[in-house]
């Protein structure tokens, strides 16, 4: 790679291409602060006025209490249920290992109708149940587990068993070994996964909508719905800057965590 | 299996409470995996199982109630109607060009990163690239419905060159797609050439190949994989996508759109299913002809 045009060339690609990625999220920004209702270019004028509105919108802040608690439900549910399958793939050559992998990555990995529909049909259908809160949670959780999974099982490869086998050998029990050494070693591993699983869970629509009902809303679904209404417009526009400025903390806290953020992003879908 | 070695520990410090899980790995393992395997099986395979059969059942067309009389006539419908059909190429086909857009895209900044870009602008240009992924996907296909707006930002740029929005539709619904799962690319393919020692790079220099040479008869073929394991992303993404093309696209129906309607409005279920089971089916060969090119490996 000594050719400096092709290293040029390279180089103004790279520019162009990260252009074309932080424009449109700078005009969302830009056009919270637009006086106009409307999408036109450039903005008449820009007022605080839309923000204003938006914080006292009921609409969008119950949306978004129900996003925060369905995404720290699932998050826990996940964190609990990733966890085990992860210890229980450790070190195990059995028949069903990777059965038991391509059934954790499978809700993600299947296009997310295919997921929101089956959930939907088992929930209406075959179960009876109404769709609600609940069914949010669970749907959620479900395609939530492999982050935690992919996380626990990465830590998991890389620590050698001796601390764990002298806890026993010094006469602790197996959940000792897991609260006093197991557990401690996996905890960057959690964050990461259980961080992941929020993202996941609190920017989730496709499976949302087959599984959300008619009165639950999460923010995605919020938006979506106030999307193509014109008076909502502005407090929408605002509720999205507000999401892209939020998406800083996660890389934020990627960045603290581990300085590897490659492999944390690998898992986020 | 629990290693000799911990068995032996087990037996050595005797019978303690607990000691069930730790001498026996074949329990531990059935144990810890209960839950998980519980919750997945119920909760989803069951599920898939569930839609499959629904696609096999009847939609009685007076009540809008589901017959359990076994049919193929959802499956039949799906062939024999010229406009599901053609919803299904023209899905395909959009999930190919998101493809080939994505890793044409997604090549130069990868190789940029990889290869050119100091270790210090490597990490930001990283950080750049993650940044959007973490933006809410919603917000980004909101962000272009604005974007093609009339009299919106890309008509104002255009302006001058006498370039127009393309007007929300399919074209429309192409860009957008692209755009939201172009880092899915971006990231495999970097890690991917970060892998490949820069010496191969020199060697193919010193046997006198141009920086073009080596990007075509080196650099391309060792990409390849990484390019195909990304392009399993944006391909099965764009496949199920009924948001984007709602939001930009228009009139334009795709498959997911199809199937949302079938699920809500017009409340036919079983269809709803036997459709949704083409993007499953897609994938499914599309994976099988992945593993061909050991792309799965370096996922």
């Amino acid at each position: 790679m000594n050719d400096g045009r092709l290293k040029a060339v390279l180089r103004a690609l790279t520019g162009v291409v990260l252009l074309v990625v932080y424009v449109p999220l700078l005009l969302v920004m830009v056009n919270s602060f637009n006086v106009d209702r409307t999408f036109t270019w450039p903005p008449p004028r820009l007022t605080l006025h839309w923000w204003n509105v938006a914080a006292h919108s009921s609409g969008a802040r119950h949306a978004l209490l129900v996003s925060v608690e369905v995404a720290l439900l699932a998050t826990a549910i996940a964190l609990t249920l990733g966890t085990l399958a992860g210890l229980a793939l450790r070190r195990t050559r059995f028949f069903g290992r990777n059965v038991v992998s391509l059934l954790i990555i499978l809700p993600i990995a299947l296009p997310g109708i295919v997921t929101g529909i089956a959930l939907n049909n088992a929930f209406r259908t075959m179960l009876g149940l109404e769709l609600g809160f609940l069914t949010i949670v669970v749907a959620h959780a479900t395609f939530c587990i492999v982050t935690v999974f992919n996380n626990v099982q990465a830590r998991l490869q890389r620590l050698a068993p001796s601390l764990e086998q002298a806890s026993a050998d010094l006469g602790a029990g197996p959940f000792t070994t897991f609260r006093l050494v197991t557990f401690p070693m996996l905890r960057s591993a959690l964050l990461a996964g259980g961080l992941l699983a929020f993202g996941l869970s609190f920017d989730e629509i496709v499976v949302t909508t087959f599984t959300a009902g008619p009165t639950e809303q999460t923010l995605p679904i919020w938006i979506f719905q106030n999307l193509f209404r014109p008076n909502q417009a502005p407090v929408v526009n605002v509720v999205a800057a507000v999401l892209v400025l939020l998406s800083a903390i996660p890389i934020y806290l990627a960045q603290r965590l581990s300085g590897d953020v490659v492999s944390g992003a690998a898992g986020a879908h | 299996m629990t290693s000799s070695a911990a068995q032996t520990l087990a037996g050595a410090t005797g019978p303690r409470r607990g000691s069930l899980l730790s001498r026996s790995g074949g329990l531990r393992t059935g144990l810890l995996l209960l839950p998980p395997m519980l919750w997945l099986g119920v909760a989803y395979l069951a599920a898939l199982g569930a839609l499959l059969v629904t696609s096999l059942w009847s939609q009685n067309d007076f009540t809008g109630d589901i017959e359990r009389i076994w049919t193929f006539d959802n499956y039949r419908q799906l062939w024999d109607i010229p406009v599901y059909r053609t919803i299904a190429f023209r899905t395909i086909g959009i999930a190919a060009l998101v493809t080939v857009i994505d890793a044409l895209l997604a090549f130069p900044v990868a190789l940029y990163m990889a290869k050119v870009a100091s270790p210090r602008g490597r990490r930001l240009l990283v950080i750049a690239v993650l940044m959007p992924l973490w933006a809410s996907y919603l917000v980004k296909a909101y962000a272009w419905r604005g974007m093609f707006s009339e009299g919106g930002l890309i008509d104002w740029v255009g302006k001058p060159f006498g370039i127009h929005s393309p007007g929300y539709g399919l074209v429309a619904t192409t860009i957008t797609l692209a755009y939201l799962w172009l880092p899915y690319m971006i990231l495999p393919i970097y890690a991917g050439l970060e892998r490949v020692p820069d010496s191969l790079f020199e060697a193919s220099g010193d046997l006198g190949a141009g920086a073009w040479t080596t990007l075509r008869r080196v650099v391309l073929p060792m990409a390849f994989p990484a390019v195909v394991a990304g392009s399993i992303f944006t391909f099965s993404l764009s496949l199920g996508d009924y948001i984007a093309v709602t939001i930009v696209g228009g009139a334009g129906q795709l498959i997911g759109t199809v199937v949302y309607a079938n699920v809500g409005t017009a409340n036919n279920l079983p269809f709803a299913a036997a459709f949704a089971t083409v993007p499953v089916v897609v994938m499914l060969v599309y994976l099988a002809a992945a593993r061909r090119t050991g792309a799965l490996e370096s996922l």
